[in-house]
């Protein structure tokens, strides 16, 4: 996966030269996790640039320079790292077009590496995906497979509109074949990664792979479970989310970031509001716990594995 | 050795490059202690008289419209008004350093330097009259819509500086704050950027000694507010900013060195605002009135017409002639906000995205639903 982004980065620069990168270490070290690795090399220093260590300053500027007619790219190094830059993000990328009645409109990127599952310390693997999406103005999207890490970086470059790109680290390793002749996906539609009559997981991210593993261990239980890929979180594609649910009629939402007023209480709602005569159970959420991101040895108690997504699945009520 | 003593007791690792030798030469980016004054003093004599008479024109009708608008605040016409009476000469003079290409950066307090631009004045109170964010066009009139959290434009002006360059042309950026937005982290981020960037910006802090209630002392201990510069390796400048032809001249010295690739400077123009942070607030709380008193013999109105009659560059002719346009603008600014805005409340969800997300779209929808039966009730 970090080849294919590193791939859509380059594809975009070469496309379109107002597409200029910018953040920590992004220049000769090609980032801490290699995503920006050579570009410098190619497209010059101006182009890659590597600015002072400080992420507001880093959004801000980048802002000017979206103003200015560029297309950035902001690298934040990991999730926390990006929070000094929330007022920037909030108060202006995410209003600038709102605020001056669709004159300003800023096409900027920002990536941000979230989640854990690597063994990062503190402060290296939030899932900070609620802050953003409950952010007017802001496009939110995180791709599960090689394949979207390619066609979503891609099409988050060429939006018009500002766009949070959450990148799964714990996937950065992943491997496939990347097919970049693929048409790209707009912004905005969930996938069907798997079919299935018995329920359905709901998932995004780096819970998809988690959530393909327990459809495949279900079936000893003579479940067979459909797996949802929401691919963006904003916008959220309810007309998908809302067919799957009533042809399947029972549904878990399975994210690693903290349930409480989480992404997987929204989806419950929206479920819920739209499909509610079509449900044979409760939406169930399966999220990692409502705490502070623990330390790295005790991270596999707080994610969200195969079996407690299957003790949900269970729960779901059998008998109609 | 007393503890006060910081000096290595050891030599200097032969890796590390010259660690004890500045990077830059502090001595010529220290600011002078003595605010720069143009009024008053024998170099007034060099300036063009039109450029002099231009600077109390502008003073005169930004008097006039700062009390038009505050008096519109008190009628409820407008929501809130944060005056810049008693920092005219910053406000004017931002004005009239920028070329048409260059970009103003403003904060909210900056509704004066904004007009001043050329943005239609009453355009330039949309945010503050409540009818809509942002009035004017920043990318026809180069001007970045008013800025209410403090300091956040300054990186954005960075920015703009910063790709204007890459792009090749000759652009610089001014962004205004105020004394307490100095405190900001974005003000400081914004300063190493743009020193380490070299971007062609100019940052005009107005230091009019109250952050709200908040006074300088309070603020910073630093002996002034453009020694902050020294650190991040840029000059740093200081004004009289009640002089509107000093504070012209050391903007247009910083935003000529801007241009000409000299990177960054930090300007302080010492003012002081003589209303309330906004007619929201009570002065008399935090301030004696023989400070503002003592200022008031220092209003930048007044010291720009003794000093421009004496040196025989007005007369009461310009005098009529100046004041007859701020009453002008002032008649246009009461008869536009006695009649009631015209708001289309669907227009909400026209700008959240280039194209509305299918939610807003279902929003949209209802909120219309809701305004036809208002209609047909």
């Amino acid at each position: 996966m970090a080849q294919a982004l590193n791939a859509a980065l380059r594809d975009e620069m070469r496309a379109d030269p107002m597409v200029h990168l910018l953040g920590e270490d992004v220049g000769a070290l090609g980032g801490v996790f290699r995503i920006t690795d050579g570009l410098t090399a190619e497209f010059g220093a101006d182009r890659c640039l590597d600015t002072p260590l400080a992420e507001a300053g880093i959004l801000g500027t980048a802002i000017g320079m979206a103003m200015y007619g560029l297309r950035p790219v902001v690298e934040m190094q990991f999730d926390a790292f990006a929070y000094p830059a929330m007022e920037q993000l909030v108060s202006h990328v995410a209003k600038m077009r709102n605020r001056t009645a669709g004159r300003l409109a800023l096409p900027i990127t920002v990536r941000i590496p979230y989640g854990g599952g690597i063994g990062g310390v503190e402060h290296h693997s939030d899932s900070s995906e609620a802050y953003y999406a409950s952010t007017p103005g802001l496009h939110v999207v995180t791709p599960a497979t090689v394949d979207d890490a390619y066609g979503l970086l891609r099409a988050s470059i060429a939006s018009d509109d500002p766009v949070i790109f959450l990148e799964p680290k714990r996937l950065y390793w992943s491997k496939a074949e990347l097919n970049t002749s693929a048409a790209t996906e707009p912004i905005g539609r969930a996938v069907l990664r798997r079919p299935g009559n018995s329920a359905v997981l709901i998932t995004y991210g780096p819970s998809l792979p988690v959530c393909l593993e327990a459809a495949e261990a279900a079936k000893a239980e003579g479940w067979d479970l459909a797996v949802l890929d929401l691919r963006s979180l904003v916008p959220f594609d309810d007309a998908t989310v809302a067919e799957v649910v009533r042809s399947v009629g029972r549904a878990v939402v399975v994210h690693e970031s903290t349930g409480f007023g989480g992404i997987g209480a929204e989806i419950a709602a929206r479920v819920t509001e739209r499909c509610f005569h079509h449900l044979a159970a409760p939406v169930l959420r399966v999220t990692g716990f409502d705490i502070p991101y623990p330390p790295p040895m005790l991270e596999h108690h707080h994610l969200p594995g195969v079996d407690r997504i299957l003790d949900a699945v269970a729960k779901l009520q059998w008998e109609d | 050795m007393t503890v006060l003593d910081h000096r290595p007791t050891t030599p200097v690792p032969p890796w590390l490059p010259d660690a004890t030798g500045p990077r830059t030469d502090p001595a010529p980016l220290l600011p002078d202690h003595t605010p720069v004054r143009v009024l008053g003093t024998p170099a007034l004599a060099k300036y063009d008289p039109e450029l002099l008479r231009d600077l109390y024109r502008r003073l005169v009708i930004g008097r006039r419209y700062n009390q038009q608008a505050t008096t519109l605040t008190k009628q409820g016409r407008l929501a809130v008004y944060p005056s810049s009476t008693g920092q005219e000469a910053c406000e004017v003079a931002a004005a009239t350093v920028l070329r048409a290409e260059d970009w103003l950066f403003p904060s909210y307090r900056d509704t004066l330097a904004v007009v001043g631009r050329g943005v239609d004045p009453l355009a330039a109170l949309t945010l503050l009259r409540g009818s809509a964010h942002t009035g004017y066009d920043p990318l026809a009139t180069r001007t970045a819509p008013l800025c209410t959290p403090l300091a956040t434009q300054a990186p954005h002006a960075v920015g703009l500086a910063h790709a204007a360059r890459l792009r090749g042309e000759s652009v610089v950026a001014l962004a205004m704050l105020g004394d307490g937005g100095t405190s900001e982290g974005d003000f400081h981020e914004a300063l190493n950027f743009a020193a380490v960037l070299n971007a062609p910006v100019v940052f005009l802090v107005q230091n009019n000694g109250y952050a709200i209630s908040v006074p300088l002392t309070k603020q910073s201990a630093a002996p002034s507010l453009a020694h902050k510069a020294v650190g991040y390796g840029m000059p740093g400048r200081l004004v009289d900013g009640n002089d509107a032809v000093a504070v012209h001249e050391v903007l247009a010295e910083a935003m000529d060195r801007a241009r000409n690739g000299g990177g960054p400077t930090l300007v302080e123009a010492l003012t002081y605002r003589l209303d309330a942070h906004t007619n929201a607030d009570d002065a008399t709380r935090y301030r004696e009135s023989e400070e503002v008193e003592a200022w008031r013999e220092h209003d930048p109105l007044t010291l720009m017409e003794r000093h421009l009659r004496a040196a025989g560059v007005l007369d009461d002719a310009l005098v009529a002639q100046a004041t007859e346009q701020a009453e002008a603008l002032a008649a246009t600014m009461r008869a536009e906000f006695h009649a009631e805005p015209e708001l289309d409340p669907l227009s909400l969800f026209q700008h959240v995205y280039a194209e509305p997300t299918p939610q807003l779209r279902e929003q949209a929808e209802q909120l219309a639903a809701e305004l036809a039966a208002e209609a047909g009730a």
